[in-house]
């Protein structure tokens, strides 16, 4: 296990390598400056601005002296945003995505649960077909059109919640609301397959026959055993909800990375594109690999990379 | 040894001999496999009213300069923001009265519309025809999600092949190239990709595709792995059979439902790709419509004239569900075990 863990690190850092490059060399090759108002400097003025950037060396360098910078933890500086360094601006915003990508991630997957568990108990009847149509619209109806309607009803017509505001708990339902629908659909998807098969199996069966009340049968051995795989889907489900986050942040205001991220593209900031999207991947693989370490330990089928053997 | 005493052949007697014959019959036609498939997909409700959706909706696109009542792009600025008006027809909501003030006003009175003029889902704030918008909008969105489907079969399919086919040290190489690919974010590559290339039709479909082939080459590499342990594909190779035929022949059929199956899924992605990155605001640019930018102009005016927002919503939710479904229904009709669970 200790090997496999390593060896996945080490894939890790080749990954972020990897993309970093990509990553810089694909700003290199935009059109244009980074700039805004480059015809009104003297050239004596558009000197002194690039050499601050370091942008007066060649690429080569300016690489060398990125990825150097990238093992100190140091993304550069902001073009746009006070030229704040782009780690303190990551660092500043967030807590805000973080918060709401965690409570949407916690609050779909225990509804989730729930739906496919009470879908696959009831197979086949009409609480099946409800929760079946439930998750089927949570996969299909993207956030942002969902963010947009919660924020019409719930917000402005009805004042339920604020319509754009960061500052309590208050304001964090509705944007978290927006982005549970995707995770919600995809657990209960997969929980109700995971279940049904379980609830056909041998040893249910056995449970069943021996005389266990059928709450007692679902809630200690079908649950828990439907419940490994869906760890699985934890990765691809923080893909979606960040994907998510991006467009929803922008639409209730909330000052987090998503938000800042669409901001920098739109003002053509480039090293705060840059430094988001290392950012984004490294969190992204840190959720793949602690999955999937996660899922070798609950299930000891499942020693990945050592063929079952410790 | 005892002679076995001859018996007349009178007393030999068939019994139920018209019956054997009712029993041995073969009643039902016998049914190929893409045949069982059809009668399976078409026995399930909800997989038929999806696809009869879906091909409304192609269809309508398809002939979306002889079905779309004006120009998308004509502008009137004279006549931005009316409400939908159908026809003469007193329904509330499609009668073009509008809350103004807490009153019902006749929006298209107010706004000098000449006599009869009447937009089915209302105008745009330029004044632009809604439901010619939604339209071509649909047909647009459609288009990125066929051509980044055709890009995914092309590169994925043909990759999954190859490394499942030569396995060892190839498939090891081609797996880690994969391995890379997919754990960068999707959206961020795409996004990288609009950022670098010029906003448009072609920079979306190639930002799609670069991370979209990833899945397909995944599916079809684990499944020509199990395909080339058959024994007709041995066969075919004692036979001397080129790889390349073999491929064509025997392995691309055999894959055709992992492919049918995982285009269903692709086409839902790419259209919300699209709509994603129009949201934003760099996808499709101005003028020309598509489901995202029409949701982004739609949320601008939400507060004060949800209409515009409601049809593109609803259009792109209807398109996502109806593919999803239809994926589904598809998996069911192809692999008929799945559908027992």
């Amino acid at each position: 296990m200790a090997k496999y863990i390593l060896k996945r690190i080490l894939y890790l850092f080749l990954t972020l390598f990897i993309i970093a490059s990509i990553t810089f060399f694909l700003m290199k090759l935009l059109p244009g400056t980074p700039f805004s108002n480059q015809n009104r400097m003297s050239a004596d003025q558009l000197k002194i601005v690039k050499a601050q950037y370091g942008l007066d060396q060649s690429v080569g360098v300016q690489y060398v002296r990125y990825m150097v910078g990238l093992l100190h933890g140091n993304l550069g500086t902001s073009f746009q945003f006070n030229n704040e360094p782009v780690t303190a601006l990551i660092g500043q915003r967030l807590a805000p995505s973080m918060q709401i990508g965690a409570q949407a991630m916690v609050l779909g997957t225990i509804l989730g649960i729930l739906l496919g568990a009470v879908a696959a108990i009831r197979k086949n009847t009409w609480v099946d077909t409800l929760a079946t149509f439930i998750s089927i619209l949570g996969l299909s109806i993207p956030s942002f059109v969902l963010a947009v309607l919660l924020q019409f009803y719930l917000a402005y017509k009805w004042k339920i919640y604020p319509v754009a505001l960061w500052d309590n708990f208050q304001s964090s339902i509705l944007p978290t609301l927006a982005l549970t629908a995707l995770p919600l659909g995809t657990v209960a998807r997969f929980m109700r397959t995971e279940m049904v098969d379980v609830m056909s199996s041998d040893y249910i069966e056995l449970a069943k026959s021996k005389g266990n009340s059928n709450w007692k049968v679902v809630t200690k051995h079908a649950l828990r055993n439907s419940l490994i795989p869906v760890v699985t889907i934890i990765g691809p489900m923080a893909v979606s909800v960040m994907t998510g986050s991006m467009v929803v942040e922008n639409i209730f205001s909330i000052p987090g990375i998503g938000e800042q991220f669409v901001k920098s593209i739109t003002t053509n900031d480039y090293p705060t594109i840059m430094g988001l999207t290392i950012f984004y991947s490294f969190l992204l693989i840190i959720v793949y690999l602690i999955v999937d370490i996660l899922y070798g330990l609950i299930d000891p089928r499942i020693r990945l990379g050592n063929g079952g053997k410790e | 040894m005892e002679q076995i005493p001859q018996i007349p052949k009178e007393k030999f007697k068939l019994v139920h001999d018209e019956n054997n014959a009712e029993q041995e019959k073969i009643s039902t036609p016998s049914l190929t496999y893409m045949q069982d498939v059809r009668r399976r997909l078409f026995k399930n409700k909800v997989a038929v009213v999806c696809l009869t959706l879906l091909s409304l909706i192609v269809l309508i696109s398809i002939f979306a300069p002889v079905i779309a009542p004006h120009n998308p792009n004509e502008q009137q600025v004279t006549l931005s923001n009316l409400p939908p008006k159908l026809g003469n027809l007193n329904i509330p909501g499609m009668n073009g009265y509008q809350n103004m003030g807490g009153k019902m006003v006749d929006a298209y009175k107010q706004a000098g519309a000449p006599k009869g003029t009447s937009f089915i889902l209302g105008t745009d704030y330029l004044g632009r025809d809604l439901l010619s918008r939604i339209i071509y909008g649909t047909r647009l969105s459609l288009v990125v999600a066929v051509l980044a489907t055709l890009v995914d079969l092309l590169i994925g399919v043909p990759y999954g092949i190859v490394s499942g086919w030569k396995g060892g040290k190839t498939d090891t190489f081609m797996q880690r190239i994969v391995e890379i690919v997919s754990s960068i974010p999707n959206l961020i590559v795409v996004i990288l990709m609009m950022i670098v290339l010029k906003p448009g039709l072609t920079s979306i479909v190639i930002a799609i595709a670069i991370t979209g082939w990833v899945t397909m080459a995944r599916l079809v590499r684990a499944q020509t792995f199990q395909l080339k342990e058959q024994e007709y594909i041995l066969a075919a190779r004692t036979l001397g059979e080129p790889s390349m035929k073999i491929a064509t022949k025997h392995l691309i059929p055999n894959l055709s439902s992992t492919i049918i199956i995982q285009t269903m899924f692709t086409i839902p992605n790419a259209i919300f790709f699209e709509a994603f990155l129009s949201f934003i605001g760099i996808g499709i640019p101005a003028p020309n419509a598509s489901l995202g930018t029409l949701l982004s102009d739609g949320q601008k005016a939400f507060r004060f004239l949800p209409y515009q927002m409601w049809a593109p919503a609803i259009i792109l939710s209807i398109i996502m569900i109806a593919t999803n479904l239809l994926g589904d229904g598809l998996r069911d009709a192809f692999d008929p075990q799945s559908s027992d669970h």
